[in-house]
């Protein structure tokens, strides 16, 4: 069973008056520069008042109250929480990495992997061009909208402002298209995962802007009829553009590019297994064809002859614009350059290949223990979607309760309530790099809540017991905001 | 390669119980005319030699002594900020949606809010944006939600605004119909002038931008433009840098008013000078506060601290509903992830530093730059750019093409400052130069030396 | 089976009118649409003043999981916004048709109550939808 330390006090109750972390502090410059009083600040913030080793041990403590990859199986779907290897972040955090300010001059040694990375992100996924900019999957996703827009704008074509997504698509796709000043059309998928072809011809116009997909999609499937959707949208005059949340699935078996696909984002911080940090940084780089081209975020890395240069609007002046204030989550895109040279081109296709071994067999495992598989007759593409409607009309459980009891057991939960299409779903991906021992565990542990929802399922009910905290005030927290500390008046 | 840890008998186990005779069996629902052939990738390298070709690629771009500023600064990072923020348990950790799994990340979040909320001095914060450029597009899109008064759409940039912010804002939140105007810059003083705001009195504006310090290292009298902003019913953006709020009033007092309307409305700014490295300009992150009653129009996540079901205390994302997995085309903004390690990152900062080292960090910074300048511009050819009030960023004038002299100093191991004759033609041969606490009075000295030098070649050789 | 009071039209957004004869309105949602959403954390009722269009976005309602917009059935102008909400938005939840009422408005024509649902109609609705 899971064993987190219990509370630990805020950094600020942690404090006294007039303690320092001083070796920390620099010395103080002579001289009489000072800011003109009405100007000044005149109560210092209230920071915490520590030492270093309270520091120290108060951060290192917050950390042992999470699961992260490095302690825990940790099969969130749709996420892509694979291993990310230690010397991808070793190798982007030398020092002179570190060191160089984003406008000094052009590092040859730092934009020469950023070029290849360019170049190899660009054969993986079949498109014409790459853009390392964006800073997130969202961002990417905006880059791709926008980028559509641009290109309809610049043909005169000013009525295409309609986007198309099928209804289980990821909600950044109808929040990206809005942010975008477009309006969103959703259409639904068939009985078998697939987008609803029929649907799909009547949606398209000449209002349509283009189609957001993920493929395979977000219910754990690949699109039989992809090359069928991709003619009737760009019949229609749309353009197609690929969510690379699921990029992993699909790693050097078959390309966006060749799939029919006009403009592409990658999660860097899944497919190429970048850390996520509890949260970001991401890094969303998008990858067009050669229609979209000149309308790329900058900066790219371009190369003249032996050197490599910043491209600016100078050289794409139909570009979309900057996205970050220099180039993006330059040092992540690092640790995706290091990951994929390690693996080579040998070891990108294996990512694929037992990303799928690995979900398919933990699908079989889990309907021989009496699980329902939303998509049965379908392969599982890196993940796939649970079902407990059955057992919520039979016992009571819950998805979320199912969820909870994994963490007793010493598993991250897999994704829950996402896509919203499936009852009381749950979306696992195991990722490649899980051994078959850790799915076999994670299998008896799915066998045992099983027992407990037919024998005591008060216990589901009322799980976590292992954790620091038992299940969370959701709504006392959305009512009595209590979002910051503040000092006793 | 690859991370696989499957051996052969693995293999066939699983695909017996998967019931297929091949891996490849697995990708049979994907026509096989789309399947890819072989990829045009280099081969997998072990880590020894790619380590060996990455350190050769890093240490070939050398370690100059940096005078840049321009929204990355150079400070010193302690030594427990990294080696905490890369434990696996928060670099390997994903967003913290299982609560009571992610306690620890959720409560660094949550005194991380205390933290920049103290520091702007506004009441609530949310757990991150993407980088500063990005934080004022999302703030200007906020402040459109906010100002329920103002249907323009039209919001005020002063050309003192980093001109990279605008552009960033403009691409951003241009698709949705918001009016960018530009808000000139006084020649002399180097700061927005009260008098260039006036043929806006009395119009429908929804926002006002005010940079602190500029993008000239200049202060701006932001007293004086909130309280015009605020008689005219225009929301304040305030944009700031976090080292500098350790001596400068916060944007939560800015104003003469002594109600609860006092201060700017939104704030947000670059996070990056609180224990991030410079790192060729990410990953940063951006930071934005406000006011309480805005709370429901900020983007991003948000924790809160509440209850258990037994009563104890404990953290969890909260006011989701306004975020995109919910609200879907009505989010607040399409934005997921914050930027949760280098928020580690910046608390651990904080909390090493108080406000006493953060104090102390403002103060050498702010007398660094004043030494330079004073240095530099004794040179023959230099002259200080504008009179208005610094922090550590310093405009000066050269006699002659500031690219060149840049690459002069280039070749003498200093990276001189900025040159800004493409973004401010108007201003002429413009450098922009910074010194933080990292610089001493060695490095001073040095560069002192080298500019003067390469003036006086520059001069004997016209 | 919901309750569903006689004396109230309804719409196919799950709000609900409350006539009253100076050609005023009382709008708010109903217990079905209540339930669905959940405990709720936060109300906004539009200000004072304000012109609304029949199939307006007026009002927000909000819990944990889920936001949504209140569209008003009537054009007008708003006459009062539920005062009580803002501090214990949980009367909606408590008594939707009575003290969790969200605003009124003044219809400018004579409002039609054929375009909305009758009480037994959104009945068989909400039957119909569940199916």
């Amino acid at each position: 069973m899971a064993d987190l330390p219990a509370r630990e006090p805020l950094i600020f109750e942690l404090g006294k008056p007039g303690r320092q972390a001083g070796t920390q502090f620099p010395p103080r410059a002579a001289g009489s520069a000072e800011i003109p009083a009405h100007l000044r600040r005149a109560v210092p913030p209230a920071l915490p008042e520590v030492s270093e080793l309270q520091v120290v041990r108060h951060f290192t403590r917050l950390s042992q109250m999470n699961f992260s990859i490095d302690t825990h199986f940790y099969p969130l779907g749709s996420c892509t929480m694979k291993y990310n290897p230690k010397a991808c972040n070793s190798f982007a955090m030398l020092p002179e990495f570190l060191g160089l300010h984003p406008l000094g001059p052009e590092p040859q040694g730092f934009m020469a992997c950023m070029y290849e990375l360019q170049e190899m992100l660009q054969e993986i996924t079949g498109m014409q061009a790459v853009s390392l900019t964006p800073m997130a999957g969202a961002q990417g996703e905006f880059a791709g909208v926008a980028m559509i827009r641009a290109y309809h704008r610049a043909r005169n074509d000013l009525g295409r402002t309609e986007i198309i997504v099928p209804q289980a698509a990821h909600g950044t796709n109808p929040a990206t298209a809005a942010m975008c000043g477009c309006s969103v059309k959703e259409i639904p998928c068939d009985a078998n995962g697939d987008v609803d072809i029929e649907a799909l011809r009547a949606a398209v116009g000449p209002a349509t802007a283009g189609i957001m997909l993920t493929n395979p999609s977000t219910l754990g499937v690949f699109e039989h009829k992809i090359a069928e959707v991709a003619s009737i949208v760009h019949e229609a005059g749309g353009l197609l553009y690929y969510d690379g949340a699921n990029l992993n699935a699909i790693l050097g078996k078959v390309r966006p590019g060749d799939m029919g696909f006009d403009v592409i984002h990658m999660n860097l911080h899944k497919t190429f297994s970048t850390p996520h940090g509890g949260g970001g940084p991401g890094s969303g780089a998008v990858g067009v064809g050669a229609r979209l081209r000149p309308f790329l975020p900058i900066p790219i890395v371009g190369r003249d002859g032996g050197r490599y240069r910043w491209l600016t609007e100078r050289d794409l002046p139909q570009s979309i614009g900057r996205l970050s204030g220099f180039m993006g989550n330059a040092g992540v895109n690092l640790r995706a350059y290091v990951y994929m040279r390690l693996l080579g081109r040998e070891g990108m296709v294996r990512v694929a290949e037992f990303a799928a071994l690995n979900a398919n067999y933990l699908m079989k495992r889990l309907q021989a223990a009496g699980y329902e598989a939303a998509y049965p007759t379908r392969r599982a593409s890196h993940e796939f979607i649970i079902t407990l409607k059955r057992e919520n009309r039979l016992y009571g459980v819950t998805a979320m309760d199912v969820a909870k009891r994994l963490l007793d057991y010493g598993f991250h939960a897999p994704t829950t309530y996402f896509p919203l299409l499936v009852p009381e779903c749950l979306l696992i991906e195991p990722t490649e790099t899980e051994a078959k021992e850790d799915l076999d565990r994670f299998c008896e542990a799915m066998i045992a809540i099983r027992r407990e929802m037919e024998h005591e399922s008060e216990k589901l009910a009322a799980a976590p017991h292992t954790m620091p905290v038992r299940r969370l005030d959701d709504v006392r927290a959305a009512k009595q905001l209590d979002l910051a500390w503040k000092p006793a008046a | 390669m690859a991370f696989i840890p499957h051996t052969a008998d693995d293999i066939d186990r699983m695909l017996e119980c998967i019931g297929a005779k091949t891996i490849d069996d697995l990708f049979d629902e994907i026509p096989v005319a789309l399947r890819a052939g072989e990829l045009k990738l280099p081969p997998a390298m072990g880590e020894m030699e790619l380590g060996r070709l990455l350190t050769e690629r890093a240490t070939g771009d050398g370690r100059p002594v940096n005078f840049i500023g321009a929204g990355a600064y150079e400070h010193h990072i302690p030594a427990p900020v990294w080696a905490i923020t890369t434990r696996g348990e928060f670099y390997s950790a994903y967003t913290p949606y299982q609560a009571e799994a992610s306690q620890g990340t959720l409560q660094l979040i949550y005194e991380y809010q205390s933290m920049m909320c103290a520091l702007t001095g506004m009441e609530v914060s949310n757990a991150s944006l993407y980088d500063g450029a990005s934080a004022l597009a999302e703030a200007c899109l906020m402040a459109v939600r906010a100002n329920r008064g103002s249907i323009s759409r039209r919001i005020l940039l002063p050309r003192s605004l980093n001109p990279t912010y605008a552009q960033v804002a403009l691409a951003i939140a241009g698709n949705q119909g918001i009016v960018f105007e530009s808000v000139d810059f006084d020649r002399s003083a180097g700061r927005t002038l009260l008098e260039s705001l006036q043929p806006y009195t009395g119009q429908d504006v929804t926002a006002l931008v005010i940079q602190q310090p500029n993008f000239f290292g200049s202060l701006e009298e932001a007293d004086e433009l909130t309280d015009w902003a605020h008689q005219n019913k225009i929301l304040v953006i305030a944009v700031v840098n976090p080292i500098s709020l350790a001596v400068l009033k916060a944007p939560g007092q800015w104003g003469t008013r002594t109600d609860s309307g006092h201060g700017a409305d939104i704030v947000c700014g670059e996070g990056q000078p609180l224990g991030v490295p410079l790192a060729s300009g990410g990953p940063y992150f951006g930071f934005m506060t406000t006011r309480m009653q805005y709370v429901r129009q900020m983007p991003g996540r948000i924790v809160g601290r509440t209850v258990d079901t037994e009563g104890r205390p404990g953290f969890s994302l909260t006011l989701q509903a306004r975020e995109q997995h919910i609200r879907r085309s009505k989010a607040t903004s399409n934005i997921c992830t914050n930027q949760g390690l280098l928020v580690t990152a910046a608390t651990i900062y904080m909390s090493l530093m108080g406000a006493a080292g953060l104090q102390q960090v403002a103060a050498a910074s702010l007398q660094r730059t004043a030494d330079l300048v004073a240095r530099l511009s004794a040179i023959a050819g230099v002259k200080v750019a504008f009179t208005a009030a610094r922090f550590h960023e310093a405009v000066l004038l050269l006699d002659r093409p500031v690219a060149l002299v840049l690459s002069a100093l280039a070749r003498r191991g200093i990276l001189g400052g900025l040159d800004l004759s493409d973004r401010y033609p108007e201003l002429g041969h413009a450098l922009l130069v910074c010194a933080t606490e990292t610089k001493l009075d060695v490095d001073i000295d040095a560069y002192a030396a080298a500019l003067a030098e390469v003036m006086q070649t520059a001069r004997a050789a016209a | 089976m919901s309750d569903i009071p006689n004396d109230l039209r309804y719409t196919k957004s799950h709000e609900w009118v409350r006539a009253a004869p100076n050609g005023a309105v009382e709008i708010g949602i109903s217990q079905h649409a209540q339930s669905a959403l959940g405990d709720l954390v936060f109300v906004e009722v539009p200000e004072v003043g304000r012109n609304l269009q029949a199939g307006e976005a007026s009002a927000v309602v909000e819990s944990v999981k889920a936001a949504s917009d209140v569209y008003s059935p009537v054009s007008g102008k708003v006459i009062a916004g539920n005062p009580a909400l803002a501090a214990q938005p949980e009367l909606v939840n408590q008594d939707p048709y009575g003290s969790g009422w969200l605003f009124r408005v003044q219809t400018s024509a004579p409002f039609d109550e054929a375009s909305l649902m009758s009480a037994a109609d959104y009945a068989q609705f909400l039957a119909d939808e569940a199916k």
